[in-house]
This record gives C-alpha cells, structure tokens and sequence, in this order.
C-alpha cells in the first residue's frame, strides 16, 4: 500500500477567524501528497508546514477518522464530505485526487450552523432538535427482557437503516433550504417505525419539527440533495415518514396535552 | 503509605454479594436529591448512562465532553457488539460462564467481585438499551440475534450490524437529552478537563477549558464522575480518536488517585496495517470477523506471490492450527502475539510486511456474498475505501494496533478512586478486564458501570459523606486554575522548533517499539531513559503557535502530549517491575517453550497500584493482592 507516487496539489482554503471575523479563500500548495493519505491526513500535513512557519493552523472539526462520530464536515469542491458515496470527509482518501489538481475546501454553510473558526461550524442545533423528542423516556430500571418485545426483521432493519444517522449536518449544507429535515426524520422515522416508540411519536413529531422551524432550519422541498450526499445513506424516505407522522399527530393529538 | 487500597468487595457469596451491597448502601431521599450536584466528564457510554441515569434519579449533573456534542464521544466506533448472558441461543451460557470467560480471558488478573457483578448486570443492559429503542439485528421471528466473539465458546454478542457502540451511544445520548430537556442535565460541549479540584481530601471540582474561547472555567459539585475513557494514544497511532487523552485521568492521579496496571495495554489483531509516517491513526476491522473470516500466511517465508496464487497446502492457517478449539476466534492477546510471530519469522504480507491475511473465500463459498454482505458489509466498504482493495475478491490485509487500555485509575467496588468522591468509570478505570479484555466487553462495563453500578454507590457516598457547602470561590479553585494557567503560558513559551506532533510520534515510536506486543528488562529501561530524554527535549524545544485566547488546536494537543510524556513513562515502569507475562502484558523473559504468557501467580497475582509523589521524585508502587475464592488460577489455554 506505500507508494512513490506522491503528487502536490493546490487547495483553496476558507480562513476565518472567529464568528464574527470575515473570511476569505485562502491559497495553499502542498507536496509529496500520498494517494493512501485520507483527506484529513493531506491537512494535517499541510497544517504542520504552517505551524513550522510559525502561523495559525487551519482550524477544522475531526475525531473518529473512521467515518462514526459525525464530528468531520468541510464542503469539499462544493459538496458535503467531498460528494463520494456513503462517504465522510475523514475517510476521503487522496485516492481520488491527481497530480496538479485544484480542491476548494469550506465550512459547512447553513443558517443553523454558525462558523466557529475556519472550517469549524457550531451544530448545537442539532442536539437541540433532539432534546425536543429525539428520545424514548424509558427510565434505567424499568426495561422488561428485551425478548419480550418481539419486532419483525424487517422493520428491526430499517429502524437501523434510519438510525445509522451520525448527525453531521451534511444534510443541511446540501439543502438549498438549509433544512435539517433528513436527520431529523431519520430519529422520528426509527422511532416511529418501533413498537417502543409508540406511547411518544405524536408528541415527538410536533415538538421535534417546531424546534427544528424555530432554530433557522429551512423546509424540505423535495430537492434530495441531502440523500445524494448522506455519508451512512438515508433514504428521503424517512422525510415522508416524518411527514406522515406529523401530519397524523396535527389532526389527532390535543393540543392541551403538548408538551413544550 | 496513605493511599487506602480496600477493595471493599463485600463478604458473602458471590452471586449474593451485589444485592446485599446495594441493600446495605445509604439511599437519598427524593427531596434531598436535588441538593445535590454531580460532575460526569465524557459522555461515552460510562459517562453518558451515568448522567442520564443520575439525572433521573433527581440529582443536578453537570456533563462535560470534548466533542461539539455528547454523540460523538469515542464509544461510537466500537463495532462489534455487546456481550450479555442471556442465553438466548441456548448455548450453555449463564451468568457464571461469562463472570469465568472475562476472569480467564483477563488471564487471572481482575478482581472476582467486581466481574462477577458485571457479568450479573449484563442482561439489564440490553433489556435497558432495547427499551431505550436500540435496533439490535433481529431473526425473522422478531427475537434477538446474537453471535460470536473471541475468548468464549458461546454466542452471547448482540449486536446492531458493525455499528453496535454507535446505536448504543446514541441510545446513552438519548437518555441524556431527555434529562436535558427536563432541565437535570447541564450540558457543556467543547470543554477539556484540565484539573481536578480537592477540598478537604475530597474531589469537589474540576477546571475545564472552554475550547472555543480557550478560557479556563470552574465547577463545583460533590461528587465528581470521571468516564474520560483509555490512554492508547500515548503510542501515537492506536484506534482510539483524535482527541482520546489520557490528560483528565493523569490530572487526577496527580491529585492523589493512585493508577492500576498502567502497562496493561491491549493490542487488537484486526486492525489495518499501517502504511505510511503521515498517518495520524489506525482503523480497527471489527473482531466479529473473525466469525467468519480466516487468519492465515503463505507457509513459505517472503512469499512474492499475490494471496490468489498461493494454493491452500502453501498456506499456514496458523490460528486455527496452534489453538484447534477456539481457532480463528482465539483472544486478542494471543492472536496478535501470533500475527507478530509469523511477522518476526518473514511470513508477513503486504508491502511491509507487517500484515498477515483475514480471508473470506471459504465463509463467501459457504453462504454466498449476499449473507457475508448482510453481516459485515459496512465493514467491507470501509476497508475499500481505505485501502482501494475489495475484500470481496482478494483477502483482507490486518495487523495488530493499540485498541484498549486495561489499566487506569483504581477503584474499590463502589468505583470510588483513592480520592473520595472522585468516582472512576468505563475504560478510564482499571476494574475488570485483568490484563486483557474480550472482545464485546467494553461497552458492557461502561453501561454496566453507568446505569447500575455507579448510580447505586455514588448515592451511598452522598449519603454517607459529610459534605460541607463549597462554591468555586474556594482558594482551592483558584490554586488549580493558576496551576494550569501556569502550565499552558510555559508551553506557549517555549517557542522552539519542532512540533507537538513531531514529539508526540516520537513518543509513539519509543512505547510500539519497546512497550508494545512484547517487552524486555532491557528494552523497558531505555524506553525509560528515552521518554525522560524526550520530556526534557518536549519542553526545550516545542513549537505552540499563537496564544491561549481562542481556539487553540495545537494548544490543546501540546497538553495532552505533555501529559503522556508522563505516563508514558509509568507505563514502561510498571512493565519493568511485573515480571511475568499476563494477558497484553508479554515480557520475552517470561513464556513457555511453545511462546505462551507464563504467568507468576506467587509473586504477581496483585494489582500494581502506582502512588504519585510528585515530579521529582519516584512513584511508589503498592499492591492489592487478588484473591480467587470462586475460581482456581489456571493456566489460561485455547488449545
């Protein structure tokens, strides 16, 4: 797997200082770029020249390098986590790239998502949504054996299939809209889909996606943008569940009994 | 000595002895619950189980990580499964079959009490997680599946796909933020511990740095959880995150709480190999592929053929021949210590050699790619995209990588540190994995650690403790965030000329080299001398850009390296002085003619239990021996 064919690149790169500094594209030129290098490798060897030059590191989000903790981002030539299939931008690898090739790399961009420093952005909306119903209240203690609910495996599989969402916001960022609508439907839909999280969808549905509204997140307008670029393969069809249950909980759930 | 080492493991008969423990523990009242606040750093699954359940309960918790949200904390990339002894398949397993695999798997060095309660509580974790909404993988009768890891000869690993610790994190998160949502859970994302505070010999406090603003804030509390995880990043490259430290653990045992077994290291054998000296980590191949996965090398030594051409008689299926019964599902100790053999002999593969194949053609022939696909098939493509190889067609390519770390803190039973009110969870303890951990059993201690044990006995430290009202006002406060305030204007200081990363891979180089798969009185002394040599350098010549009033990356990594620099050094210590071989822990002097772990029970069955005493002077090194009342030492075998 080493190799010799190593090969530079130049990188455009977003540097902003803070929240409310301006930023700009900024050039960089690095050499000696491995092809097994992962794309978060090539800015650590870039951020290393700079460092040895004495200036500010290019600031960015990381932490598994394995493509699970959701905690990577950057807009890669313009698409969330580079646009390679089921792909996060930590397991990009320079595979993909060759010899003299020009690579725009940016912070995620979305009302909801606030720069923090170059390409990091803040998320906290993400959990916010969450706290709002991304939950079943079951309380340590209470669970009957696990065996005694029984759930076919096919709808075991697709609960999976939504729940493999990391919460990275790629979603967001691709969405013209700026919609969180496919993260979270992914958590209302998986719940949705168990027996376990029956007793709370309706009120799940409508807090989640009142919260969602009111943190800046735009709508979705069928674009699936946030599919095409999902790193763990969402379905849009978790949005449709999401609508379904919403739409169910507005026409039959009192509104006396909601729980902000 | 002051350091007190009562394990407290209750009297009485092991299968009774957690229920009589949890009866005679002090309870708080549901009033009096509320007067109280908790501090629980980290958010994996130890921490986060322990604040969500703590909060339930009624206490203020105060939850730190380090990550810009309590999801992402490291227990995500844990793969392939959780044990438990529900016995579902009907396989023979029972509570006192896994309470005996984890003590064996361990190589006879954890405490029986404590894995006897481990294995107790396993079954609650899965009912608990199921309720919770976890989508473990399911038959097609809707019952649970399960299936098998190494260490043990029943199916007792459920699992959801190979993204097990990912679905349990998740369902930890989502305890979590319903506390939130009820006002129980004060969340403080981006923030690193930085020191613990003691007032009175109590831990009441602790000192974080906000990472964004790169400012110092204090938090009181009366009771301090810690569930900050293993230390495997001292080798630099290992499987553990960007940001797994060892910082909050050191800091703490600087303050007093005495560290057990710090060379207990665990190297995993699935993990894909390194390739180049700009890596920044290694990617763990889940051990749930050694189900169906065979581990074999060409027989003959430097064998140029590609893996295709090499005919089967040419091939050494060597787990399979020196351990018959347990095979290609032989522990992580001792199949890593067998990749490494066939390695030192000149029958490694791959482009340096330092690989060894995991081959799917036969499990592929056997059930068809679709069934392979089903089990492992996000693991397939990880390792594609990796590597550009397609498993599928050619085998794996795997060598062993630093994975876990068995030692930490030490603890009693009721996961308290030497310092009261300072409670040890999940990795960042030493309790119950002896000298080497089984595969699935992480996320079963940190759960069982967060939801049941720590919610019962920090309760009886609250309700048995004197606690006098303490505010952040406290001198003791000021003491320490002048101590790290101190600390970090040094480091930026320094102005020198190589980087925190350049030091911290010269760390690495020294520990895989010399405190890796296999140690020598010889190697471990100039691993010492070389780490001190390296500490000396790190402060004369590190290059910390910028200042400590904003987002600061090579800040926060120059802290963590300095502290490693530390423990990398007790680590070697403590394999110099256990001289035996046990589990992780391979010291070349000591192994049987057929190179196993040759154990020495007389002199080292006891918990190596390391006392700071300060930066000038030597660490002491206490001992609590193990007594097996339940179990008879025995040479651990999986032939």
């Amino acid at each position: 797997m080493s190799s010799d064919n190593t090969f530079s690149l130049n990188l455009k790169i977003w540097r902003q200082k803070g929240a409310n500094a301006e930023g700009k594209l900024v050039d960089y030129h690095v050499d000696h770029v491995s092809p097994d290098m992962s794309f978060l490798e090539m800015i650590d060897v870039l951020n290393e020249q700079l460092v040895r030059k004495g200036e500010d590191p290019i600031a960015f989000d990381h932490d598994c390098r394995e493509g699970i903790c959701g905690m990577c981002s950057m807009m890669i030539d313009g698409k969330a986590h580079g646009g390679y299939k089921n792909t996060t931008t930590c397991q990009v690898h320079m595979r993909l790239y060759k010899n003299g090739d020009t690579i725009v790399v940016e912070p995620f961009r979305a009302s909801a998502f606030p720069i923090v420093k170059d390409l990091a952005v803040d998320r906290s909306a993400i959990d916010k949504v969450m706290i709002k119903g991304g939950y079943i209240s079951a309380n340590t203690g209470n669970a009957q054996d696990g065996n005694s609910i029984l759930i076919p495996k096919p709808i075991a599989d697709e609960a999976m299939d939504a729940a493999a969402c990391i919460g990275c916001g790629a979603c967001v960022a691709s969405c013209p809209n700026g919609s969180g609508m496919l993260f979270m439907g992914a958590k209302i839909s998986q719940l949705a889909l168990l027996p376990q999280g029956q007793p709370e969808a309706p009120q799940r549905a409508l807090n989640m996606v009142h919260e969602h509204d009111t943190l800046g997140f735009g709508n979705c307008t069928n674009h699936a943008e946030c599919e095409a670029t999902c790193p763990k393969g969402i379905s849009i069809e978790h949005i449709a569940r999401m609508n379904r249950e919403y739409i169910k909980a507005a026409f039959t759930y009192h509104e006396k009994t909601r729980s902000e | 000595m002051a350091i007190n080492l009562d394990a407290k493991s209750p009297a009485g008969d092991l299968k009774d002895k957690w229920s009589k423990h949890k009866f005679e523990s002090k309870l708080v009242n549901p009033a009096n619950k509320r007067k109280f606040t908790v501090i629980v750093v980290g958010t994996g699954l130890a921490g986060g189980s322990a604040a969500a359940t703590l909060a339930e309960l009624g206490y203020n918790v105060l939850s730190f990580c380090i990550q810009d949200s309590p999801r992402r904390a490291h227990s995500i990339a844990a793969q392939g499964g959780i044990n438990a002894a529900k016995n579902y398949p009907n396989d023979g397993d029972s509570v006192k079959r896994l309470f005996y695999d984890t003590i064996k798997g361990g190589d006879y060095r954890a405490r029986e009490a404590n894995v006897y309660r481990l294995a107790e509580v396993s079954n609650n974790i899965i009912d608990q997680m199921v309720s919770q909404g976890v989508p473990f993988a399911r038959e097609y009768g809707g019952y649970l599946d399960n299936r098998s890891f190494g260490g043990s000869q029943v199916s007792r690993t459920f699992y959801a796909r190979g993204q097990t610790g990912q679905q349990l994190l998740l369902g930890a998160y989502s305890g979590m933020m319903k506390m939130v949502s009820k006002g129980k859970i004060k969340m403080y994302n981006r923030r690193e511990m930085m020191d613990l505070v003691t007032i009175n010999g109590k831990a009441r406090g602790i000192i974080v740095r906000n990472l964004i603003t790169g400012e110092l804030e204090k938090y009181a509390a009366d009771a301090v959880l810690l569930c900050t995880g293993g230390y495997g990043n001292v080798y630099f490259l290992s499987t553990n995150a960007m940001t797994s430290n060892a910082s909050a653990a050191w800091r703490c045992h600087k303050r007093g709480a005495a560290f057990a077994n710090p060379c207990f290291t665990q190297i995993h054998p699935t993990c894909i190999p390194v390739h180049g000296d700009y890596q920044s980590k290694l990617t763990l191949m889940s051990e749930s592929l050694r189900n169906d996965g065979r581990v074999w090398v060409p027989k003959k030594e430097n064998d140029p053929r590609k893996p295709a051409d090499i005919p089967e008689e040419e091939r050494d299926y060597y787990l399979e021949r020196v351990y018959p019964s347990f095979g290609n599902l032989a522990p992580r100790d001792v199949s890593s210590r067998q990749a490494k053999y066939r390695y030192d002999e000149g029958k490694g593969v791959g482009p340096t050699k330092q690989a060894v194949y995991l081959d799917f053609a036969d499990a592929i022939k056997r059930l068809g790619q679709d069934t392979i696909s089903g089990r492992y098939g996000n693991l397939f493509e990880m390792y594609e995209r990796i590597t550009g190889d397609n498993p599928y067609k050619t085998p794996m390519m795997i060598y062993p990588a630093v994975h876990y770390t068995m030692g930490g803190l030490w603890v009693d039973y009721n996961l308290q540190s030497t310092v009261p009110g300072l409670h040890v969870l999940g990795e960042a303890n030493f309790s119950d994995h002896g000298a080497n951990r089984l595969g699935a059993s992480a996320l079963m201690q940190g759960l069982a650690d967060g939801y049941f044990v720590a919610p019962n006995t920090v309760s009886h430290y609250l309700a048995s403790t004197t606690l006098e009202k303490v505010t952040t006002d406290d001198p003791a406060f000021k003491d320490a965030e002048q101590a790290v305030m101190l600390q970090t204007s040094k480091l930026l200081g320094v102005k020198g000329k190589r980087t925190v990363d350049d030091f911290h891979k010269a760390l690495g180089h020294i520990m895989w080299e010399k405190v890796g798969m296999a140690r020598n009185e010889a190697g471990l002394k100039s691993a010492i001398e070389g780490i001190r040599k390296l500490r000396e350098e790190f402060w004369q010549d590190v290059n910390v850009p910028g200042d400590a009033g904003h987002f600061n990356l090579e800040l926060h990594k120059a802290t963590r390296v300095a502290d490693f620099l530390e423990l990398g050094e007790l680590m070697a210590l403590d394999a110099l002085e256990r001289k035996e071989s046990c589990g992780g822990h391979f010291r070349e002097e000591y192994q049987t003619a057929d190179g196993e772990a040759k154990r020495d029970d007389e002199n080292f069955a006891h918990v190596a239990v390391w006392e700071y005493t300060g930066s000038n002077s030597s660490p002491i090194r206490h001992k609590e021996e193990l007594k097996f009342e339940y179990l008879q030492l025995a040479t651990r075998s999986y032939k």
